[in-house]
C-alpha cells in the first residue's frame, strides 16, 4: 500500500530525514519509535503533505501512485489520514460542521452522494457511541478549549469517522494518562481491518502494551536503525534508545 | 537659522513671555554654547513660534486642556542660590544605596555640591549636560535633538529651543553600569511662576547595560512648570532600564517628552510612576528601530483630589519579531480625571511582532473620571497582537470572599487595591526601587476613599 | 542530491498561489436596469429641496425641517467640511454634482403591487427579493426602495390586523404625520453631523415602522435598497418606533450597479424602543464595492443611532457589511432608561482597496443600563479596517456595564486592521471592559482542514466563518445563510 524508497527530507535547509525506506501493506500495524529529534514527525508530516517539509530525493508511492506529487486535500481524499500531534484549533467552527464537511469532501471525491446535516447528525452520533465520545464534544468548536487528551481522542474520533485507508499516528499516544490512552488505543484497535493499514508513531514503548503492531522500526537521527517484530519494542523499552544508537556506531558486518 | 522667525503665531499673548524670554536668553553670555547647540534651539524655537497650543480639539489633546499651563506667565526660572535648599530635603527623595552616582539639578540647573559622583566603570559618564556639552560634544551631538520629534509637539520645540542644561548618561560599548544612576529635578519658584525646561540624553552602545532613574519632584509656593524632553538611544544588544518618577506638588504641571529608540536585539524596560503634580502629561514613544527588539512599557498613577493626569504611548514596530509589552493602571479619586492613550502600531515589514497591552482603572469616587483609549494600528499580518482596557471598581465577589475570612470590608478593599496596583510594581526589576514604591502605594492608599 | 530549490520542485507538488491571489468572483448584483426615470436636474439648494418636498406632496413642517437642516449643512460645509477624523481616505465630493431625486417615472401607487412597472418587479427578483404576494417569502414583509423612491410593501394589510404600521416613509408623512412629527430628528437630530444633516435635507425616501403597544410583530420586517441610476445619491430615512412593550425585528439589505464612478449613499436610521419594547436591526450592506484597483462603488457614510427611552428596553444592531468602497458608520444606543441593554454584532469586511471606519456608540445614562460590543474587521488585499466605538459612562449611569470584544483577522500583508475604542467613565460605580485582538489565518489551520481533505477556499471560509460565529448567531435565520455566503463570495480573491 506503502512504499518508501530513500526518502530525504529537508526543513529549513537541515536535513531531517536522510534516507528512508518503508514498506507497509494493507492490514499491517507498523510502530515506528525514536527519542526526540529522530525525525519521526517529520515522517508523518512529510507524508500528510506539509509544505514546510521538503523533499529532496526518494520516492513515496501511495497504492501505485506518487505520493509526494499529490495535494495534501488530495492524499486524504485518497484515505491517507494523520493524527496530529498537536490538533489544531479552529474557533467558532463547530466539531460536526467539520467533520461534515470533510466526509463529504471524500464521499464527493469517490462519486458518492453527499449526507446531508441530519444523516450526517446520525451516523456521528453512532460512532460517537463506538468510541465512547462524549456527544457534547460534537458541538464544541474544533480542538477550542479542549484538554490534551480531548484533543488526542478527537483525532482518533475523526478517523473512525473518515475510515481512512491509511493511518498515520503522530505521538497520538504522548502525554496521555492511562484511562485516555486506553480509549486511544481501543479506538485505534476497533479500527483495525485488513484493507486499512496504521503507521504509530511514537516516543514510548507504553501504547504498544494496548495496540500490538505487526512490525516495529527504530529511527534514529533520521535513519531507520533497525526492524523487528513486537518484540524489538520490549527490548528497547529494557535498554533504552542509547543501545541502538551503540550498535549503530559498530561498523556494519563488524 | 534666524529667517524662520517670522511668524504670524508669534503674536498671540499667551506666547510673549516665552518669546521675551527666549530673547533674554539668547543675548545671556552664560548660555555660551557651540554653534549647533544654537542652531538646534534656534530649530526648536522657530517650530514653536510655528504652533499653536494643543486644544481639546487636537486627538492628541482630546481629554486635556492646557489652557491652565497657557494663561500663566511662567517665567523661565533663574538659577538657585546655592545652599539655599538644604541638602536633607534632598536626600529625603533618594532611596536604595549611597553609592548610588547621583545627578541633582534644582530648576534645571546642575548642583555640584548636592550631587555625588563617583566610582563609575571606565569610560561611562553620568554628568551635566551642559558640562558634556563643552567637553564631550562628540558624544552629544550625534545624539541630541536626533530623536524629539517637533513637528508635532509644541512642548518638545520650547523645550528644544531653550535647551541648556540637563542629564548626560553615556554607556560606552560592552560596558555594564550596575549601579542606577538617579538623576533628581527639584524645582522652587518662591517668587514668581516659573518654568523649566530638564534636558535628559541616555545613550547607551551596543552591548552595554544601565538603569537610569529619572526623579521630579517641587517644593513651590508658586505656580511652577516642567518641560522635560528625555532621548534615550539603545544600541545594538544593549540593555536600558529606565523609571522615571514624577512626584511634582500640588503647584506643579508636569509635561514630559520621551523618546525611546532601539535598535536591533536591544531591550528597554520602562516604568512611569504619576502620583504628583495639578496636571501632569507624559508622552512616551518607543520605536522598536530593528528587528529581535524587547521593549517593555509599565506605568502606574494614582490621581486624587483636582488632579489631572495623562500618559500617551506608543510603541512603533517596524522590524520583524520584536516583543512588546505594555501594563499601565490606575488609581483614581477625589475629583481626579486620567488619561490613557496607548498606540501600538506594527508597520508592514515587522512580521512576527508579539505585542500585549494593559490600561486598568479603578474608579474610587463619583466624582472621578477615566478616559481610556488603547490603539492598534496593524499592517503587518502575522502578528500576534492584543490590547485590553479596563475601568471599573473592584470585585465584589472578591470583597466578599475577604470578609468571610474574617477581613473588615474597609481592609478587604485597601487589600485588593493593593493587589491591583502592586501587580504592575512586581515588574520592577529594581529592588529598592519596589519597596520604595510598594511604601508610597500603601501610604496613597491610606489617604485614599479605599481607606473610608 | 543537494538541499537546491531545483530539488524541492522536482520531489514536492507544486505550491499554490498564495493566500492573496485566487481570482475574483464577480459581483452579482452589478447588473442596471433600463427604466424610465423622473429625474431633478444635479445640484443641491433650496430649490432642489423644494421640489423634492413637493414631489412628496408633503405638509409644510417637513419643508420646514428640510430647510432647516440644509441651513446646518451649509453652515458645516462651509465651517469645516466633510468629517476628517474617520481613517478613510476620499476625494472632496462635489455635492453639486449629485442628483437628489431620481424615481421610475410610472409612479407606483403603494397599496397596490398591480401598478407596479413589471420591469421594476422583475429587478426585485432578479435580485432574490419577490415582491408578487405568490411568491413572497413568508414570514418577510418587504418594502422596496428603488433609487428615491419606495416602490412596493408587501404585507401591510396583514400587518395593519395587528395595528402595525409598516409603510414607506413618504406614506407615513402623508397618513401618520402625528408619528413622524414626534419622532423624527429626536435620535439623530438634523444638526447631529455633516452627512446626517445633508440627508435631513435632501431624504427622498426610506421605511417607516409603528409597532403599538404590547404588540409583538409576527414576521420580519425588512427593507430592501437598491441604488439604479447613475449620478444619482441615495438618501433614504427610516424610522421605527417600538411602543411599550413591542418587539420588532428588522432587516435591511442593499445593492447597487457596477459602475466606474462613485456614488453616495448618505442613510438616517432612527430607532426607539419605549418601555420594556426591543428593536432588533440587522443589515446585510452589499452595495457594489468597486473593482479590483478600486475603481467605482458606494460611499457609504451612514448614521444609525437607537434610543432606549424606557425601561427595560432593548436595541440590538447587527451588521455584516462586506460591501461599498467606504463605509462609514456607527450603529450607537442611547441607553436612557433604567436597566435598558444596548447590543452591537458586527462583521465587516475590507479587501481590494474597500475601506471601512465602523463601529458603535454606547452612550450610558441611566442606572444599570447594559451594552455588549461584539466586532469581527475581516481585512484582506489592499483593504483597511478600522474599529471605532464609543463608550461613555454619564455621571449618572450607576450600575451601568459595558462588555466589547473587537477581533481583527489579517489576509495577506498589504491590508490593515485598527482598533480604536474610547472609553469615557464618570462614575464610580459603572464598569467597562475592552478587549481587542488580532490574528491571521494560520498555515497550520489550513494545513489541518486540507489533511481532512477540504481545499484552501473551503478551508479558509470555514475558519473564516468561525470567526464570525458571535455575530452570525444574531442574526435572523433568513439572513444568516445569506450572510455566511456573502462572506466567501467578498473574500474571494484574496486568498487561495
Amino acid at each position: 500500500m506503502l512504499e518508501i524508497k530513500n526518502l530525504r527530507v529537508a526543513v529549513g535547509g537541515k536535513e531531517i530525514l536522510k534516507g528512508i525506506n518503508l514498506s507497509v501493506n494493507a492490514g499491517e500495524v507498523h510502530a515506528v519509535m525514536g527519542p526526540n529529534g529522530s525525525g519521526k514527525s517529520t515522517l508523518a508530516q512529510v507524508l500528510a503533505g506539509h509544505p514546510t517539509f521538503q523533499v529532496i530525493e526518494g520516492e513515496v508511492t501511495y497504492e501505485g501512485r506518487n505520493l509526494l506529487e499529490m495535494m495534501p486535500e488530495d492524499r486524504a481524499k485518497e484515505g491517507v489520514f494523520m493524527a496530529f500531534q498537536y490538533p489544531v484549533e479552529i474557533p467558532g467552527v463547530s466539531n460536526a460542521y467539520f467533520l461534515r464537511s470533510a466526509y463529504n469532501e471524500i464521499r464527493k471525491h469517490r462519486g458518492e452522494e453527499e449526507l446531508d446535516a441530519m444523516e450526517f447528525l446520525k451516523l456521528l452520533r453512532q460512532r460517537a457511541k463506538l468510541m465512547n465520545i462524549d456527544e457534547s464534544l460534537l458541538n464544541r468548536p474544533v480542538n477550542e478549549g479542549f484538554s490534551g487528551g480531548e484533543k488526542k481522542k478527537n483525532e482518533v474520533f475523526q478517523m473512525a469517522v473518515l475510515e481512512p485507508k491509511l493511518a498515520i499516528l503522530d505521538e497520538t499516544d504522548s502525554g496521555l494518562d492511562i484511562d485516555a490512552l486506553k480509549v486511544v488505543a481501543e479506538g485505534v484497535n476497533q479500527l483495525r481491518r485488513p484493507e486499512r493499514a496504521t503507521v504509530l508513531i511514537t516516543h514510548y514503548q507504553r501504547i504498544l502494551n494496548y495496540i500490538t503492531p505487526d512490525y516495529v522500526h527504530v529511527l534514529v537521527d533520521g535513519k531507520i536503525v533497525r526492524s523487528g517484530g513486537k518484540e524489538l519494542a520490549l527490548e528497547l523499552e529494557e535498554k533504552g534508545y542509547d543501545w541502538v544508537r551503540e550498535k549503530e556506531a559498530v561498523p556494519a558486518g563488524a | 537659522m534666524t529667517t524662520t522667525l517670522v511668524s504670524p503665531n508669534l503674536t498671540v499673548p499667551e506666547k510673549a513671555h516665552y518669546i521675551a524670554d527666549f530673547e533674554l536668553f539668547n543675548k545671556n553670555g552664560a548660555t555660551v554654547a557651540p554653534a549647533w547647540v544654537r542652531q538646534l534651539r534656534q530649530k526648536g524655537f522657530a517650530r514653536f513660534a510655528e504652533m499653536n497650543f494643543p486644544t481639546m480639539k487636537d486627538e492628541e489633546w482630546k481629554y486635556t486642556s492646557v489652557a491652565p499651563i497657557v494663561k500663566v506667565p511662567f517665567r523661565l526660572a533663574v538659577e538657585y542660590p546655592s545652599g539655599v535648599l538644604a541638602k536633607t530635603e534632598i536626600e529625603g527623595r533618594f532611596f536604595g544605596q549611597p553609592g548610588w552616582p547621583r545627578l541633582v539639578f534644582v530648576n534645571g540647573i546642575f548642583s555640584r555640591e548636592l550631587s555625588s559622583i563617583s566610582g563609575l566603570p571606565k569610560g561611562v559618564l553620568v554628568k551635566s549636560l551642559g558640562e558634556a556639552l563643552k567637553e564631550n560634544p562628540e558624544l552629544v551631538e550625534p545624539y541630541l535633538g536626533k530623536y524629539a520629534r517637533l513637528d508635532d509637539s509644541i512642548f518638545a520645540a520650547l523645550g528644544t529651543a531653550f535647551l541648556q542644561d540637563g542629564a548626560f548618561v553615556y554607556l560606552p560599548t560592552g560596558v555594564v553600569l550596575e549601579k542606577p544612576a538617579h538623576l533628581l529635578f527639584v524645582s522652587t519658584a518662591e517668587k514668581e511662576a516659573t518654568v523649566v525646561h530638564p534636558r535628559i540624553l541616555v545613550v547607551a552602545e551596543a552591548g552595554s547595560r544601565g538603569t537610569v532613574i529619572e526623579n521630579h519632584f517641587g517644593k513651590s509656593g508658586q505656580p511652577y512648570f516642567s518641560n522635560v524632553v528625555t532621548e534615550i538611544v539603545v544600541g545594538e544588544e544593549a540593555s536600558v532600564e529606565h523609571y522615571k518618577l514624577q512626584r511634582e506638588d500640588e503647584n506643579g504641571f508636569h509635561i514630559a517628552t520621551t523618546e525611546v529608540f532601539q535598535k536591533r536585539a536591544s531591550r528597554y524596560a520602562g516604568f512611569t510612576l504619576d502620583a504628583g503634580a495639578q496636571l501632569g502629561r507624559n508622552t512616551h514613544r518607543v520605536v522598536l528601530d530593528g528587528p529581535e527588539v524587547d521593549c517593555r512599557l509599565n506605568g502606574l498613577y494614582f490621581a486624587a483630589g483636582k488632579q489631572h493626569i495623562d500618559n500617551h504611548t506608543a510603541i512603533e514596530h517596524r522590524f520583524p519579531n520584536g516583543k512588546s509589552f505594555e501594563v499601565y493602571k490606575g488609581i483614581v479619586d477625589g475629583r481626579a480625571r486620567a488619561v490613557y492613550n496607548g498606540k501600538v502600531f506594527v508597520r508592514q515589514a515587522a512580521q512576527k511582532t508579539d505585542s500585549k497591552q494593559t490600561n486598568k482603572n479603578l474608579i474610587l469616587s463619583d466624582l472621578a473620571t477615566v478616559d481610556t483609549k488603547p490603539q492598534l494600528e496593524i499592517f503587518a499580518d502575522d502578528v500576534k497582537c492584543t490590547h485590553g482596557a479596563t475601568v471599573g471598581q473592584l470585585d465584589e465577589s472578591a470583597i466578599f470572599y475577604l470578609t468571610a475570612r474574617g477581613i473588615s470590608r474597609p481592609n478587604a478593599a485597601r487589600l485588593l487595591t493593593f493587589g491591583f496596583a502592586n501587580d504592575v510594581l512586581n515588574h520592577i526589576e529594581l529592588e529598592p526601587m519596589r519597596v520604595e514604591l510598594e511604601a508610597e502605594l500603601l501610604a496613597r492608599l491610606e489617604a485614599s476613599s479605599v481607606a473610608k | 542530491m543537494a538541499i537546491t530549490d531545483e530539488n524541492i520542485k522536482l520531489h514536492n507538488p507544486t505550491p499554490e498561489p498564495g493566500v492573496e491571489e485566487l481570482v475574483s468572483r464577480e459581483y452579482k448584483y452589478g447588473f442596471y436596469t433600463d427604466i424610465e426615470q423622473d429625474k431633478a436636474p444635479k445640484g443641491l439648494n433650496e430649490d432642489i429641496i423644494r421640489l423634492i418636498s413637493a414631489k412628496k406632496e408633503e405638509p409644510e413642517f417637513m419643508l420646514e425641517w428640510r430647510l432647516k437642516a440644509f441651513s446646518h449643512w451649509l453652515k458645516m460645509a462651509k465651517e469645516e467640511g466633510q468629517p476628517k477624523w474617520a481613517n478613510i481616505h476620499y476625494p472632496e465630493i462635489n455635492y453639486q454634482d449629485i442628483i437628489y431625486y431620481a424615481a421610475p417615472k410610472k409612479k407606483p401607487k403603494l397599496d397596490s403591487l398591480d401598478q407596479v412597472d413589471p420591469e421594476l418587479l422583475k429587478t426585485f427578483e432578479k435580485l432574490g427579493i419577490p415582491l408578487e404576494e405568490q411568491k413572497m417569502l413568508t414570514g418577510v414583509a418587504v418594502d422596496a426602495v428603488f433609487d428615491s423612491v419606495s416602490v412596493a410593501t408587501t404585507f401591510k394589510a396583514k400587518l395593519a390586523e395587528l395595528g402595525i404600521i409598516f409603510c414607506s416613509f413618504s406614506e407615513a408623512v402623508q397618513n401618520h404625520p402625528e408619528l413622524v412629527k414626534k419622532y423624527l430628528g429626536t435620535v439623530v437630530p438634523p444638526n447631529d453631523n455633516f452627512f446626517a444633516a445633508l440627508n435631513s435635507a435632501v431624504f427622498t425616501d426610506g421605511s417607516f415602522c409603528y409597532v403599538p403597544k404590547g404588540v409583538r410583530c409576527p414576521m420580519e420586517l425588512s427593507t430592501y435598497f437598491r441604488i439604479n441610476a447613475a449620478d444619482t445619491g441615495q438618501f433614504e430615512r427610516t424610522l421605527i418606533v417600538a411602543d411599550e412593550g413591542a418587539y420588532v425585528s428588522y432587516m435591511e439589505g442593499c445593492t447597487a450597479p457596477m459602475r466606474d464612478t462613485n456614488q453616495l449613499h448618505a442613510a438616517v436610521v432612527e430607532l426607539i424602543a419605549l418601555e420594556g419594547a426591543t428593536v432588533k436591526y440587522s443589515t446585510i450592506q452589499n452595495w457594489y464595492a468597486g473593482d479590483k484597483e478600486g475603481k467605482g462603488g458606494i460611499f457609504n457614510f451612514v448614521t444609525k443611532r437607537g434610543k432606549c427611552l424606557g425601561k427595560n428596553s432593548k436595541i440590538s444592531w447587527t451588521q455584516v457589511e462586506t460591501g461599498a468602497a467606504i463605509t462609514w458608520k456607527y450603529p450607537g444606543v442611547i441607553l436612557e432608561g433604567e436597566n435598558s441593554i444596548g447590543e452591537f454584532y458586527s462583521v465587516a469586511v475590507t479587501n481590494n482597496y474597500q475601506q471601512a471606519d465602523t463601529g458603535t456608540k454606547m452612550i450610558h445614562f441611566g442606572k444599570n443600563t447594559k451594552s455588549t460590543i461584539v466586532s469581527k474587521g475581516i481585512s484582506a488585499g489592499h483593504g483597511n479596517n478600522t474599529y471605532r466605538g464609543l463608550v461613555k459612562m454619564q455621571p449618572r449611569a450607576k450600575g451601568a456595564r459595558n462588555y466589547t470584544q473587537c477581533d481583527s483577522l489579517l489576509i495577506g500583508d498589504k491590508c490593515s486592521a485598527n482598533t480604536f475604542p474610547y472609553i469615557e467613565v464618570q462614575n464610580s460605580s459603572s464598569s467597562a471592559e475592552h478587549e481587542a485582538s488580532t490574528s491571521r489565518i494560520s498555515e497550520d489551520q489550513i494545513f489541518y482542514c486540507k489533511q481532512r481533505g477540504l481545499n484552501t477556499e473551503n478551508a479558509i471560509s470555514m475558519v473564516v466563518n468561525g470567526f464570525c460565529k458571535e455575530v452570525f448567531r444574531e442574526l435572523p435565520m433568513e439572513f444568516a445563510v445569506e450572510a455566511t455566503k456573502l462572506l466567501s463570495v467578498s473574500l474571494d480573491g484574496s486568498v487561495g
